[in-house]
Protein backbone atom coordinates (compact mmCIF):
# COMPACT_ATOMS: atom_id res chain seq x y z
CA UNK A 1 0.00 0.00 0.00
CA UNK A 2 1.30 3.47 -0.87
CA UNK A 3 -0.16 6.89 -0.18
CA UNK A 4 -0.90 7.30 -3.90
CA UNK A 5 -3.61 4.64 -3.60
CA UNK A 6 -5.41 6.52 -0.84
CA UNK A 7 -7.62 9.08 -2.54
CA UNK A 8 -9.14 11.52 -0.06
CA UNK A 9 -12.30 12.55 -1.97
CA UNK A 10 -13.35 8.93 -2.49
CA UNK A 11 -12.51 8.00 1.13
CA UNK A 12 -14.63 10.94 2.34
CA UNK A 13 -17.54 9.93 0.08
CA UNK A 14 -17.46 6.34 1.31
CA UNK A 15 -17.32 7.47 4.96
CA UNK A 16 -20.19 9.91 4.34
CA UNK A 17 -22.31 7.14 2.84
CA UNK A 18 -21.61 4.73 5.69
CA UNK A 19 -22.38 7.42 8.27
CA UNK A 20 -25.71 8.24 6.56
CA UNK A 21 -26.70 4.58 6.69
CA UNK A 22 -25.64 4.25 10.34
CA UNK A 23 -27.44 7.45 11.35
CA UNK A 24 -30.63 6.04 9.81
CA UNK A 25 -30.31 2.49 11.11
CA UNK A 26 -29.39 3.54 14.64
CA UNK A 27 -31.95 6.38 14.58
CA UNK A 28 -29.64 9.16 15.77
CA UNK A 29 -31.59 12.22 16.97
CA UNK A 30 -30.09 15.74 16.58
CA UNK A 31 -26.60 14.31 16.57
CA UNK A 32 -23.61 16.26 17.83
CA UNK A 33 -20.48 15.73 15.76
CA UNK A 34 -17.12 15.82 17.54
CA UNK A 35 -13.72 15.81 15.82
CA UNK A 36 -10.59 14.59 17.60
CA UNK A 37 -7.75 17.12 17.38
CA UNK A 38 -6.11 17.64 14.90
CA UNK A 39 -6.66 15.36 11.89
CA UNK A 40 -10.08 14.24 13.13
CA UNK A 41 -11.24 17.86 13.25
CA UNK A 42 -10.27 18.42 9.61
CA UNK A 43 -12.21 15.34 8.49
CA UNK A 44 -15.15 16.26 10.74
CA UNK A 45 -15.32 19.77 9.23
CA UNK A 46 -15.93 18.21 5.81
CA UNK A 47 -18.48 15.68 7.05
CA UNK A 48 -20.26 18.25 9.21
CA UNK A 49 -21.06 20.17 6.01
CA UNK A 50 -21.89 17.14 3.87
CA UNK A 51 -24.26 15.65 6.46
CA UNK A 52 -25.83 19.06 7.06
CA UNK A 53 -25.56 18.89 10.84
CA UNK A 54 -27.13 21.94 12.49
CA UNK A 55 -25.27 22.14 15.78
CA UNK A 56 -21.74 23.56 15.73
CA UNK A 57 -18.93 21.04 15.41
CA UNK A 58 -17.39 19.97 18.75
CA UNK A 59 -13.60 19.87 19.06
CA UNK A 60 -11.76 17.55 21.40
CA UNK A 61 -8.13 17.40 22.50
CA UNK A 62 -7.61 14.14 24.36
CA UNK A 63 -4.09 14.95 25.66
CA UNK A 64 -5.18 14.98 29.31
CA UNK A 65 -6.79 11.57 28.91
CA UNK A 66 -3.90 9.74 27.23
CA UNK A 67 -2.57 6.58 28.82
CA UNK A 68 1.09 7.34 28.05
CA UNK A 69 1.57 10.52 30.14
CA UNK A 70 4.00 8.80 32.51
CA UNK A 71 6.06 7.54 29.55
CA UNK A 72 6.15 10.51 27.18
CA UNK A 73 4.85 13.42 29.26
CA UNK A 74 2.65 16.28 28.26
CA UNK A 75 1.86 16.98 24.65
CA UNK A 76 3.00 20.39 23.53
CA UNK A 77 0.25 22.91 22.73
CA UNK A 78 -2.76 21.17 24.22
CA UNK A 79 -5.87 22.92 22.91
CA UNK A 80 -8.87 23.36 25.17
CA UNK A 81 -11.74 21.10 24.07
CA UNK A 82 -14.74 22.97 22.70
CA UNK A 83 -17.81 20.96 23.63
CA UNK A 84 -21.29 21.81 24.89
CA UNK A 85 -21.40 21.82 28.71
CA UNK A 86 -23.61 18.75 28.91
CA UNK A 87 -23.48 15.65 26.75
CA UNK A 88 -26.00 13.87 28.95
CA UNK A 89 -28.42 11.84 26.81
CA UNK A 90 -26.96 13.10 23.51
CA UNK A 91 -26.40 11.15 20.28
CA UNK A 92 -22.78 11.70 19.28
CA UNK A 93 -20.85 11.11 16.06
CA UNK A 94 -17.17 10.88 16.94
CA UNK A 95 -14.75 11.44 14.05
CA UNK A 96 -11.02 10.71 13.83
CA UNK A 97 -8.62 10.50 10.90
CA UNK A 98 -6.91 7.14 11.49
CA UNK A 99 -7.96 4.24 13.71
CA UNK A 100 -4.88 2.24 14.72
CA UNK A 101 -4.35 0.90 18.27
CA UNK A 102 -7.68 2.21 19.59
CA UNK A 103 -6.07 4.12 22.46
CA UNK A 104 -7.03 7.58 21.18
CA UNK A 105 -10.68 6.53 20.98
CA UNK A 106 -10.51 5.02 24.48
CA UNK A 107 -9.27 8.42 25.73
CA UNK A 108 -11.91 10.31 23.72
CA UNK A 109 -14.72 8.15 25.11
CA UNK A 110 -13.49 8.76 28.66
CA UNK A 111 -13.49 12.51 28.04
CA UNK A 112 -17.01 12.38 26.54
CA UNK A 113 -18.30 10.55 29.62
CA UNK A 114 -16.78 13.23 31.85
CA UNK A 115 -19.13 15.70 30.17
CA UNK A 116 -22.14 13.48 30.88
CA UNK A 117 -23.60 10.10 29.89
CA UNK A 118 -24.37 10.12 26.16
CA UNK A 119 -27.29 8.15 24.70
CA UNK A 120 -25.10 6.61 22.00
CA UNK A 121 -21.78 7.21 20.28
CA UNK A 122 -21.08 6.42 16.64
CA UNK A 123 -17.43 6.25 15.57
CA UNK A 124 -16.39 7.20 12.05
CA UNK A 125 -12.79 7.25 10.77
CA UNK A 126 -11.29 8.08 7.40
CA UNK A 127 -8.89 5.11 7.49
CA UNK A 128 -8.91 1.99 9.63
CA UNK A 129 -5.57 0.19 9.75
CA UNK A 130 -4.51 -3.06 11.43
CA UNK A 131 -2.81 -3.05 14.84
CA UNK A 132 -5.67 -2.86 17.34
CA UNK A 133 -4.52 -3.18 20.97
CA UNK A 134 -7.84 -2.87 22.75
CA UNK A 135 -11.31 -4.19 21.89
CA UNK A 136 -12.69 -1.13 20.11
CA UNK A 137 -13.63 -0.84 16.45
CA UNK A 138 -15.01 1.96 14.27
CA UNK A 139 -18.64 1.77 13.10
CA UNK A 140 -17.91 3.50 9.79
CA UNK A 141 -14.71 4.00 7.81
CA UNK A 142 -13.53 5.30 4.44
CA UNK A 143 -11.33 2.23 3.97
CA UNK A 144 -9.58 -0.53 5.84
CA UNK A 145 -5.89 -1.28 5.15
CA UNK A 146 -2.93 -3.29 6.43
CA UNK A 147 0.48 -1.70 6.98
CA UNK A 148 3.81 -3.00 8.29
CA UNK A 149 4.24 -2.30 12.03
CA UNK A 150 6.96 0.32 11.55
CA UNK A 151 4.82 2.51 9.32
CA UNK A 152 2.13 4.99 10.11
CA UNK A 153 -0.33 7.18 8.27
CA UNK A 154 -0.04 10.91 8.68
CA UNK A 155 -2.71 13.35 7.63
CA UNK A 156 -1.69 16.87 6.63
CA UNK A 157 -4.11 19.76 6.32
CA UNK A 158 -6.52 21.36 6.78
CA UNK A 159 -6.30 22.76 3.21
CA UNK A 160 -5.47 20.81 1.16
CA UNK A 161 -5.88 17.49 2.94
CA UNK A 162 -3.07 15.05 2.22
CA UNK A 163 -2.18 11.50 3.29
CA UNK A 164 1.39 10.31 3.81
CA UNK A 165 2.65 6.91 4.81
CA UNK A 166 5.89 7.21 6.76
CA UNK A 167 8.20 5.16 8.92
CA UNK A 168 8.39 6.07 12.62
CA UNK A 169 10.55 5.05 15.54
CA UNK A 170 8.98 3.17 18.44
CA UNK A 171 9.21 6.04 20.94
CA UNK A 172 6.73 8.18 19.06
CA UNK A 173 3.05 8.08 19.88
CA UNK A 174 0.55 5.96 18.04
CA UNK A 175 -2.93 6.83 16.97
CA UNK B 1 25.51 26.35 37.05
CA UNK B 2 22.94 23.61 36.68
CA UNK B 3 19.40 24.77 37.47
CA UNK B 4 18.08 22.50 40.22
CA UNK B 5 14.57 22.95 38.83
CA UNK B 6 15.26 21.37 35.44
CA UNK B 7 15.77 17.74 34.46
CA UNK B 8 18.63 16.60 32.23
CA UNK B 9 16.36 17.13 29.21
CA UNK B 10 15.58 20.68 30.34
CA UNK B 11 12.05 19.88 31.51
CA UNK B 12 10.59 21.29 34.69
CA UNK B 13 11.30 18.88 37.57
CA UNK B 14 10.77 21.16 40.56
CA UNK B 15 9.11 24.57 40.65
CA UNK B 16 10.92 26.60 43.27
CA UNK B 17 11.53 30.03 41.81
CA UNK B 18 10.90 31.98 38.60
CA UNK B 19 14.57 32.93 38.52
CA UNK B 20 16.55 31.21 35.77
CA UNK B 21 13.54 29.92 33.82
CA UNK B 22 13.19 30.68 30.12
CA UNK B 23 10.43 32.64 28.44
CA UNK B 24 9.54 29.43 26.56
CA UNK B 25 9.01 27.56 29.81
CA UNK B 26 6.88 30.31 31.33
CA UNK B 27 4.81 30.44 28.14
CA UNK B 28 4.41 26.65 28.21
CA UNK B 29 3.02 26.92 31.75
CA UNK B 30 0.57 29.65 30.69
CA UNK B 31 -0.54 27.70 27.58
CA UNK B 32 -1.05 24.50 29.57
CA UNK B 33 -3.04 26.40 32.19
CA UNK B 34 -5.23 27.74 29.40
CA UNK B 35 -6.19 24.18 28.48
CA UNK B 36 -7.16 23.43 32.07
CA UNK B 37 -9.20 26.62 32.45
CA UNK B 38 -12.19 25.09 30.62
CA UNK B 39 -12.41 22.16 33.01
CA UNK B 40 -15.11 23.65 35.29
CA UNK B 41 -17.49 23.36 32.27
CA UNK B 42 -17.33 19.58 32.44
CA UNK B 43 -19.85 17.67 34.48
CA UNK B 44 -16.96 15.73 36.00
CA UNK B 45 -14.48 18.48 36.87
CA UNK B 46 -11.36 16.38 36.65
CA UNK B 47 -8.94 14.73 34.24
CA UNK B 48 -7.12 11.44 34.89
CA UNK B 49 -3.60 12.81 34.26
CA UNK B 50 -2.07 12.18 37.71
CA UNK B 51 -4.15 9.19 38.77
CA UNK B 52 -2.28 7.02 41.23
CA UNK B 53 0.13 9.80 42.24
CA UNK B 54 0.30 11.01 45.82
CA UNK B 55 0.84 14.69 46.57
CA UNK B 56 1.63 15.99 50.05
CA UNK B 57 0.89 19.58 51.03
CA UNK B 58 3.47 20.54 53.64
CA UNK B 59 2.34 23.86 55.04
CA UNK B 60 4.59 25.05 57.85
CA UNK B 61 2.92 28.46 57.63
CA UNK B 62 -0.77 29.36 57.59
CA UNK B 63 -2.57 29.72 54.30
CA UNK B 64 -6.13 29.35 53.15
CA UNK B 65 -6.26 30.32 49.48
CA UNK B 66 -2.98 28.77 48.39
CA UNK B 67 -3.50 25.50 50.24
CA UNK B 68 -7.08 25.00 49.11
CA UNK B 69 -6.32 25.83 45.47
CA UNK B 70 -3.37 23.41 45.53
CA UNK B 71 -5.68 20.75 46.99
CA UNK B 72 -8.32 21.41 44.34
CA UNK B 73 -5.72 21.44 41.57
CA UNK B 74 -4.36 18.06 42.70
CA UNK B 75 -7.79 16.45 43.02
CA UNK B 76 -8.83 17.79 39.60
CA UNK B 77 -5.79 16.00 38.18
CA UNK B 78 -7.05 12.84 39.96
CA UNK B 79 -4.05 12.67 42.31
CA UNK B 80 -4.43 11.68 45.95
CA UNK B 81 -3.72 14.57 48.28
CA UNK B 82 -2.60 14.64 51.84
CA UNK B 83 -2.56 18.00 53.60
CA UNK B 84 -0.27 17.90 56.61
CA UNK B 85 -1.30 20.01 59.51
CA UNK B 86 2.19 20.82 60.74
CA UNK B 87 1.03 22.43 63.96
CA UNK B 88 -0.23 19.07 65.19
CA UNK B 89 2.41 16.93 63.47
CA UNK B 90 5.63 15.42 64.70
CA UNK B 91 7.59 18.60 63.91
CA UNK B 92 6.06 20.17 66.97
CA UNK B 93 7.31 17.16 68.94
CA UNK B 94 10.86 17.95 67.90
CA UNK B 95 11.25 15.96 64.67
CA UNK B 96 13.61 17.59 62.18
CA UNK B 97 12.44 18.68 58.73
CA UNK B 98 14.60 16.02 57.08
CA UNK B 99 13.18 13.27 59.27
CA UNK B 100 9.65 14.38 58.39
CA UNK B 101 10.61 14.20 54.69
CA UNK B 102 12.23 10.75 55.07
CA UNK B 103 9.09 9.41 56.74
CA UNK B 104 6.84 10.72 54.00
CA UNK B 105 9.18 9.31 51.34
CA UNK B 106 8.80 5.93 53.03
CA UNK B 107 5.08 6.26 52.35
CA UNK B 108 5.83 6.44 48.59
CA UNK B 109 4.72 9.96 47.83
CA UNK B 110 5.44 11.65 44.47
CA UNK B 111 5.35 15.37 45.18
CA UNK B 112 5.76 17.87 48.01
CA UNK B 113 4.05 21.24 47.93
CA UNK B 114 5.92 23.28 50.53
CA UNK B 115 5.18 26.53 52.31
CA UNK B 116 7.68 27.60 54.91
CA UNK B 117 8.57 30.77 56.81
CA UNK B 118 12.26 30.31 56.03
CA UNK B 119 13.61 31.38 52.62
CA UNK B 120 15.10 28.47 50.71
CA UNK B 121 13.10 25.72 52.45
CA UNK B 122 11.82 24.39 49.12
CA UNK B 123 15.32 24.28 47.63
CA UNK B 124 16.58 22.46 50.71
CA UNK B 125 13.89 19.78 50.40
CA UNK B 126 14.43 19.45 46.63
CA UNK B 127 18.16 18.91 47.19
CA UNK B 128 17.63 16.32 49.89
CA UNK B 129 14.64 14.34 48.77
CA UNK B 130 14.53 11.13 46.72
CA UNK B 131 15.23 11.67 42.98
CA UNK B 132 11.73 10.69 41.82
CA UNK B 133 9.99 13.33 43.95
CA UNK B 134 9.05 16.79 42.64
CA UNK B 135 8.92 19.81 44.93
CA UNK B 136 6.74 22.88 44.39
CA UNK B 137 7.38 26.04 46.36
CA UNK B 138 4.12 27.46 47.71
CA UNK B 139 5.90 30.40 49.34
CA UNK B 140 9.20 30.48 51.27
CA UNK B 141 9.92 33.30 53.70
CA UNK B 142 10.54 36.56 51.84
CA UNK B 143 12.14 34.76 48.92
CA UNK B 144 9.65 33.50 46.33
CA UNK B 145 6.04 32.58 45.62
CA UNK B 146 6.35 31.42 42.02
CA UNK B 147 2.91 29.83 41.54
CA UNK B 148 1.26 33.08 42.67
CA UNK B 149 3.37 35.02 40.17
CA UNK B 150 2.38 32.62 37.37
CA UNK B 151 -1.34 32.88 38.14
CA UNK B 152 -0.93 36.66 38.09
CA UNK B 153 0.78 36.46 34.67
CA UNK B 154 -2.05 34.21 33.47
CA UNK B 155 -4.70 36.67 34.67
CA UNK B 156 -2.86 39.57 33.01
CA UNK B 157 -2.60 37.63 29.73
CA UNK B 158 -6.37 37.08 29.79
CA UNK B 159 -6.91 40.85 29.80
CA UNK B 160 -3.84 42.19 27.98
CA UNK B 161 -2.54 40.08 25.15
CA UNK B 162 0.96 41.49 24.70
CA UNK B 163 3.31 41.64 27.70
CA UNK B 164 5.87 43.74 25.85
CA UNK B 165 3.54 46.75 25.67
CA UNK B 166 2.65 46.82 29.38
CA UNK B 167 3.48 49.25 32.15
CA UNK B 168 2.98 47.58 35.50
CA UNK B 169 2.95 49.04 39.02
CA UNK B 170 3.46 47.01 42.20
CA UNK B 171 2.40 49.03 45.23
CA UNK B 172 3.01 48.51 48.93
CA UNK B 173 5.10 46.32 51.17
CA UNK B 174 7.75 45.24 48.65
CA UNK B 175 10.27 44.59 51.43
CA UNK B 176 8.44 41.61 52.92
CA UNK B 177 6.77 40.40 49.73
CA UNK B 178 7.89 37.12 48.15
CA UNK B 179 5.01 37.65 45.70
CA UNK B 180 6.55 40.91 44.45
CA UNK B 181 9.97 39.29 43.99
CA UNK B 182 8.55 36.48 41.89
CA UNK B 183 6.33 38.86 39.92
CA UNK B 184 9.24 41.15 39.09
CA UNK B 185 11.28 38.18 37.81
CA UNK B 186 8.38 36.91 35.71
CA UNK B 187 7.67 40.37 34.26
CA UNK B 188 11.29 40.80 33.26
CA UNK B 189 11.50 37.35 31.63
CA UNK B 190 8.25 37.97 29.73
CA UNK B 191 9.64 41.30 28.50
CA UNK B 192 7.22 43.77 30.09
CA UNK B 193 7.94 47.36 29.00
CA UNK B 194 8.23 48.85 32.49
CA UNK B 195 7.91 47.50 36.02
CA UNK B 196 7.41 50.15 38.69
CA UNK B 197 7.50 49.63 42.42
CA UNK B 198 5.72 52.21 44.55
CA UNK B 199 6.35 52.22 48.30
CA UNK B 200 7.66 54.23 51.22
CA UNK B 201 11.44 53.95 51.55
CA UNK B 202 11.07 51.85 54.71
CA UNK B 203 9.16 49.15 52.80
CA UNK B 204 11.64 48.77 49.92
CA UNK B 205 14.57 46.35 49.97
CA UNK B 206 17.98 47.97 49.58
CA UNK B 207 19.27 48.02 45.98
CA UNK B 208 15.74 47.32 44.73
CA UNK B 209 16.66 48.94 41.37
CA UNK B 210 18.99 46.03 40.67
CA UNK B 211 15.90 43.80 40.25
CA UNK B 212 15.09 45.71 37.06
CA UNK B 213 12.41 48.11 38.30
CA UNK B 214 11.77 51.86 38.42
CA UNK B 215 11.23 53.15 41.95
CA UNK B 216 8.57 55.67 42.96
CA UNK B 217 7.92 56.97 46.47
CA UNK B 218 4.89 58.97 45.33
CA UNK B 219 1.87 56.82 44.33
CA UNK B 220 0.32 59.62 42.28
CA UNK B 221 3.38 59.91 40.08
CA UNK B 222 3.87 56.17 39.84
CA UNK B 223 0.33 55.32 38.75
CA UNK B 224 0.31 57.59 35.70
CA UNK B 225 -0.17 55.67 32.45
CA UNK B 226 -0.05 52.15 33.97
CA UNK B 227 -1.97 49.13 32.56
CA UNK B 228 -1.75 46.82 35.56
CA UNK B 229 -1.95 47.92 39.21
CA UNK B 230 -0.92 45.30 41.77
CA UNK B 231 -1.60 46.05 45.42
CA UNK B 232 0.22 44.21 48.20
CA UNK B 233 -0.87 43.55 51.74
CA UNK B 234 0.99 45.14 54.64
CA UNK B 235 2.66 42.12 56.23
CA UNK B 236 2.43 43.23 59.81
CA UNK B 237 3.35 39.78 61.07
CA UNK B 238 6.78 40.06 59.44
CA UNK B 239 7.50 43.61 60.61
CA UNK B 240 9.99 43.57 63.45
CA UNK B 241 10.53 47.34 63.62
CA UNK B 242 8.28 50.36 63.49
CA UNK B 243 8.38 50.86 59.72
CA UNK B 244 5.15 52.84 59.51
CA UNK B 245 3.59 55.61 61.57
CA UNK B 246 0.07 54.07 61.39
CA UNK B 247 -2.32 52.23 59.07
CA UNK B 248 -4.35 55.39 58.59
CA UNK B 249 -1.26 57.31 57.62
CA UNK B 250 -0.29 54.51 55.20
CA UNK B 251 -3.70 54.56 53.51
CA UNK B 252 -3.49 58.34 53.19
CA UNK B 253 -0.14 58.12 51.41
CA UNK B 254 -0.22 54.78 49.57
CA UNK B 255 -3.80 53.45 49.62
CA UNK B 256 -5.48 52.87 46.26
CA UNK B 257 -8.49 55.19 46.03
CA UNK B 258 -10.92 55.83 43.21
CA UNK B 259 -9.35 59.22 42.67
CA UNK B 260 -5.86 57.77 42.34
CA UNK B 261 -6.90 54.90 40.08
CA UNK B 262 -8.04 57.50 37.54
CA UNK B 263 -4.36 58.34 37.00
CA UNK B 264 -3.78 54.89 35.49
CA UNK B 265 -4.98 54.00 32.00
CA UNK B 266 -8.81 53.76 31.81
CA UNK B 267 -8.64 50.02 31.02
CA UNK B 268 -6.10 49.25 33.74
CA UNK B 269 -6.79 46.16 35.86
CA UNK B 270 -6.41 46.05 39.64
CA UNK B 271 -4.88 42.96 41.24
CA UNK B 272 -4.14 41.77 44.78
CA UNK B 273 -2.72 38.41 45.85
CA UNK B 274 -4.97 38.41 48.93
CA UNK B 275 -5.83 38.46 51.71
CA UNK B 276 -6.91 42.08 51.23
CA UNK B 277 -7.10 44.59 54.05
CA UNK B 278 -9.93 46.87 53.04
CA UNK B 279 -9.25 50.46 53.94
CA UNK B 280 -5.53 49.81 54.61
CA UNK B 281 -3.99 49.34 51.17
CA UNK B 282 -7.13 49.42 48.99
CA UNK B 283 -10.49 51.19 49.12
CA UNK B 284 -13.34 48.73 49.47
CA UNK B 285 -15.28 49.82 46.38
CA UNK B 286 -12.19 49.37 44.19
CA UNK B 287 -11.63 45.83 45.46
CA UNK B 288 -15.23 45.06 44.38
CA UNK B 289 -15.20 47.38 41.37
CA UNK B 290 -15.30 46.83 37.62
CA UNK B 291 -11.52 47.07 37.19
CA UNK B 292 -10.76 44.54 39.93
CA UNK B 293 -9.74 41.04 38.82
CA UNK B 294 -8.97 39.82 42.35
CA UNK B 295 -11.44 36.93 42.30
CA UNK B 296 -10.38 35.90 38.79
CA UNK B 297 -6.88 35.55 40.23
CA UNK B 298 -8.25 33.03 42.73
CA UNK B 299 -10.07 30.98 40.05
CA UNK B 300 -7.03 31.04 37.80
CA UNK B 301 -4.90 29.77 40.67
CA UNK B 302 -6.41 26.31 40.22
CA UNK B 303 -5.71 26.02 36.47
CA UNK B 304 -2.18 27.41 36.80
CA UNK B 305 -1.32 25.07 39.68
CA UNK B 306 -2.72 22.13 37.68
CA UNK B 307 -0.41 23.10 34.81
CA UNK B 308 2.66 23.36 37.05
CA UNK B 309 1.89 20.10 38.86
CA UNK B 310 1.42 18.14 35.63
CA UNK B 311 4.46 19.69 33.93
CA UNK B 312 6.75 18.81 36.86
CA UNK B 313 5.34 15.28 37.00
CA UNK B 314 5.96 14.60 33.31
CA UNK B 315 9.72 14.42 33.91
CA UNK B 316 9.04 11.30 35.99
CA UNK B 317 8.97 9.21 32.83
CA UNK B 318 12.61 10.05 32.12
CA UNK B 319 15.42 7.83 33.22
CA UNK B 320 16.96 9.40 36.29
Amino acid sequence: MTDKQLNIPSLLSKLELELKQAIASRALKDPLMIGVHSGGVWIAEQLHQRLNIKEALGLMDISFYRDDFSQIGMHPKVKPSELPNHLEGRDIILIDDVFYTGRTIRAALNEIFDYGRPNQVLLGVLIERDGRQIPLKPDCSGCSINLPAGQRIKLTGPVPLGIHIESFNKKQTTT
Amino acid sequence: MKNLQLSKEGKLKHFLSIEGLSIELLTEILDTAESFAGLPNQQVKKVPLLRGKTIVNLFFENSTRTRTTFELAATRLSADVLSMNIATSATSKGESLLDTIRNLEAMHVDMFVVRHAISGAGHFIAQNTAPHISVINAGDGQHAHPTQAMLDMFTIRQHKQDFTQLKVAIIGDILHSRVARSQIQAFNILGVKEVRVIAPKTLLPSHVESLGVTVFNDIEKGLVDTDVVIMLRLQKERMSAALLPSEREYFKCFGLTEQRLKLANPDAIVMHPGPINRGVEIESNIADGAQSVILQQVSNGIAVRMAIMSLTMQSHGEQI
